[in-house]
């Protein structure tokens, strides 16, 4: 067991040494900028006083690792400076909100975004795997076929265009579903769960056709060893030789599959929530992309990393677990 | 709650003509092999794709259901298309081709077909499209359909956008300059991944460790997030010029996916190096260009020749949802993302003239069937060169 917790211990150190490179190419891609951002900023026609204020207000007159060491420093807790838009506009009222900070803004779209994301796992996860076993168990049928068709062309639609199909189907020509989701504090869960729901299928079409297949791969993989094929001259049924002998030892890649596919719903995450102007962390990175509002830039894309990063993290961890050939390795 | 009920009450109905029809097979045909071998779970099997087969037949007879009915008829057409394909590539053409086309599937000639529709397309578009594509031809917001009773215009088939510009002629146009500058930003992605993958391959050693190390720290951040925020900072060194931007984006996506590329071109080129061949060439003295561009090259060609394909969707995915995004080609140049977030409005009139759906969802449906087709043809060369099961 002590190897175990040795190599689960240096995992998360290689992942954390991972996050750390990862912020200081986010950080000096942003400091490749010309000049400042404090010209960026206040446009061609600024002042030289105004763009000298805002640069020792942002503490753009040190030098680059120091900047660096205090941004990390800073946002280890949990202070990820002023938005430039909050701050321009404090500028003109003479005070600082405590609203404009970055992290105010950004805390309530991330619980949103993890509701989104929790959402769309609760329907997906089920539903891919019971797919994939079917599609195992009913292999080359018109069942399989269809559904490798139809899995192959839903990974390859842009996200919108599902989404926008949803819209029109279960919005627009049968409204069942709101087809915008304006999430504010003090909805019912309900209500939030109802407003949720088209973002969360069009995720979970685009990620279960992906995890199907891999189901479906993964239990295949396993159907010519020997013990299936002794259980199946033992005369099990096929149902039964897949659920008790196959399934088990597939685990592993299934639920490596599972969080992978977590983690990809971090990017497909922020145009669905473009489309239906959820408020997420993604349609606030979007937005700040376009007012190259860039402290936030900066914040989403640590976050975004940093999910992505755990999740692969996870993945990882997992199949080392469940897996006793890489838990003691030669 | 009703729905649930419905959809229970359809579970056990179809259990329950499973075991009806596998009992009265049985009884009907004498107890023939074919249905006394059949398990209850193949017959199940059989119970839902009728009640499929019903389903979809009384949605088509349903008066409301247009998309449905166009979506059937828009499947049927690609079938027969393909089918229609595949039968001349059998019989026209030189021996070798017809012996490709002899054992192909309808999906893979359905994606070859749509990979030479689309490229024609995009290369003559300029002589294709009716009208130019900034063109600003007068009557705005045109309903598609070409219908003048539903407010739309024969001149216009699918109708205007809301500053006037023909939808069709940027359609065409969107071929050219999408599909144009993903096939351009893939070719850029490949020089540079492959030549360095099999270059840390050949060489080895530290050059490997930096490039190997340095492509994992690339890799480890969401690659559309990376776009979003080098575009960010690509935006202020361009100081608004359009042009400019277009040109960043190429190259910032060709960067960011090239890291994909090292590492395939980086594994297979490893396979191949300690091959007997190439240290045979060593030993004759060949130089390094030799030695990648006549030894290694040629072996590895067949992965990344699927790699291309498979990169190229994702590129062109990756352009397209940018340009959605509003951050991607820019205007005026005609392109399918960008049109659809223009045209996204036009959806919430559905209920009242189903045509005006078409606007927002044809440029979709246009980058939805390129990457479905070089999918569909992927899929077929992976499956053929290494008997691939999957």
């Amino acid at each position: 067991m002590g190897s175990v917790i040795r190599i689960v211990l240096q995992r998360l150190a290689l992942g954390l040494l991972t996050l750390l490179i990862v912020s200081a190419v986010i950080f000096g891609a942003v400091n490749l900028l010309p000049g400042d951002f404090a010209q960026a900023v206040l446009g061609q026609s600024a002042t030289p006083e105004a763009v000298a204020a805002i640069r020792t207000q942002l503490g753009l007159d040190q030098s680059l690792p120091v900047r660096y060491a205090g941004w990390l420093w800073d946002a280890a807790r949990g202070d990820l400076g002023v938005s430039f838009a909050q701050a321009n506009f404090a500028s003109f009222t003479g005070r600082v909100d405590p609203s404009a900070t970055v992290l105010a803004q950004i805390a309530p779209r991330f619980a949103n975004t993890m509701f989104l994301a929790g959402v769309t796992a609760a329907i997906a996860v089920p539903l891919a795997v019971g797919l994939g076993i079917l599609a195992a168990l009913w292999r080359d049928t018109a069942f399989d076929k269809g559904a490798n068709i139809a899995t192959l062309s839903s990974i390859s639609s842009p996200e919108f265009f599902v989404a926008y199909i949803l819209i029109l189907l279960l919005a627009v020509v049968n409204p069942v579903l709101p087809s915008l989701s304006n999430i504010f504090p003090g909805m019912s869960f309900g209500e939030r769960l109802e407003k949720t729901l088209l973002p969360a299928l069009t995720l979970t079409l685009v990620v279960t056709a992906h995890m199907m297949r891999m189901t479906r791969a993964a239990i295949l993989n396993l159907m010519a060893q020997p013990y299936i094929e002794m259980a199946r001259l033992k005369g099990m049924r096929p149902l039964h030789v897949i659920l008790r002998h196959a399934l088990p030892n597939a685990l592993a890649p299934i639920v490596n599959v599972i969080a992978l596919n977590l983690a990809y719903l971090v990017t497909g995450v922020v145009v669905v929530e473009v489309v239906f102007v959820y408020p997420g962390i993604g349609q606030l990175f979007v937005d700040s992309v376009k007012l190259r509002d860039i402290p936030v830039v900066q914040a989403c894309c640590l976050i975004f990393a940093a999910a992505y990063i755990l999740l692969n993290l996870t993945a990882d961890i997992l199949s080392i677990l469940s897996n006793p050939r890489l838990r003691h390795p030669k | 709650m009703s729905l649930w009920f419905w959809i229970i009450a359809a579970l056990v109905a179809i259990a329950a003509l499973a075991r009806v029809g596998l009992w009265a097979a049985r009884k009907l045909s004498g107890n023939a092999p074919r249905f006394r071998d059949m398990s209850y779970g193949v017959a199940f099997g059989y119970a839902l794709a009728l009640a499929a087969i019903a389903a979809g037949v009384w949605l088509w007879m349903k008066p409301g259901a247009v998309y449905f009915r166009w979506a059937v008829m828009g499947f049927a057409i690609c079938a027969v298309a393909a089918y229609l394909f595949r039968l001349m590539g059998r019989h026209v053409g030189p021996e070798s081709l017809k012996r490709q086309f002899r054992k192909m599937p309808l999906t893979a000639a359905f994606g070859i077909l749509v990979i030479i529709l689309y490229a024609v397309v995009a290369i003559f578009a300029g002589w294709i499209a009716p009208h130019g594509q900034e063109a600003v031809l007068g009557a705005a917001n045109i309903v598609p359909g070409g219908d003048p009773a539903m407010g739309g215009d024969p001149a216009f088939p699918l109708g205007t956008d809301r500053i006037g510009r023909d939808i069709l002629s940027r359609l065409i146009y969107g071929a050219q300059n999408t599909v144009g500058l993903a096939f351009a930003t893939t070719l850029l992605a490949f020089f540079l991944g492959g030549a360095l993958g099999l270059l840390a391959a050949v060489v080895g050693g530290w050059l490997d460790q930096v490039l190997s190390r340095g492509v994992d720290v690339l890799m480890a951040i969401p690659s559309l997030i990376f776009a979003l925020l080098l575009l960010t900072i690509a935006s202020v060194w361009a100081e608004g010029a359009r042009g400019l931007m277009t040109l960043y984006m190429v190259l910032i996506i060709a960067v960011i996916d090239s890291t994909r590329v090292f590492r395939l071109a980086r594994a297979v080129g490893i396979g191949i190096v300690v091959m007997d061949y190439v240290e045979a060439a060593k030993l004759r003295g060949e130089g390094m260009g030799h030695l990648v561009f006549r030894e290694i090259l040629p072996n590895a060609m067949a992965p990344l020749l699927a790699e291309f394909g498979l990169r190229f969707c994702f590129v062109f995915l990756t352009i397209a949802s940018l340009s959605f995004l509003g951050v991607g080609i820019q205007p005026p140049l005609a392109d399918w993302g960008t049109m659809v977030r223009d045209l996204a409005q036009f959806i919430n009139f559905a209920a009242f003239a189903p045509m005006v759906a078409l606007a927002p969802l044809l440029p979709a449906l246009s980058i939805a069937v390129l990457t479905v087709g070089v999918n569909f043809v992927v899929d077929w060369m992976l499956h053929r060169s290494s008997g691939l099961k999957s």
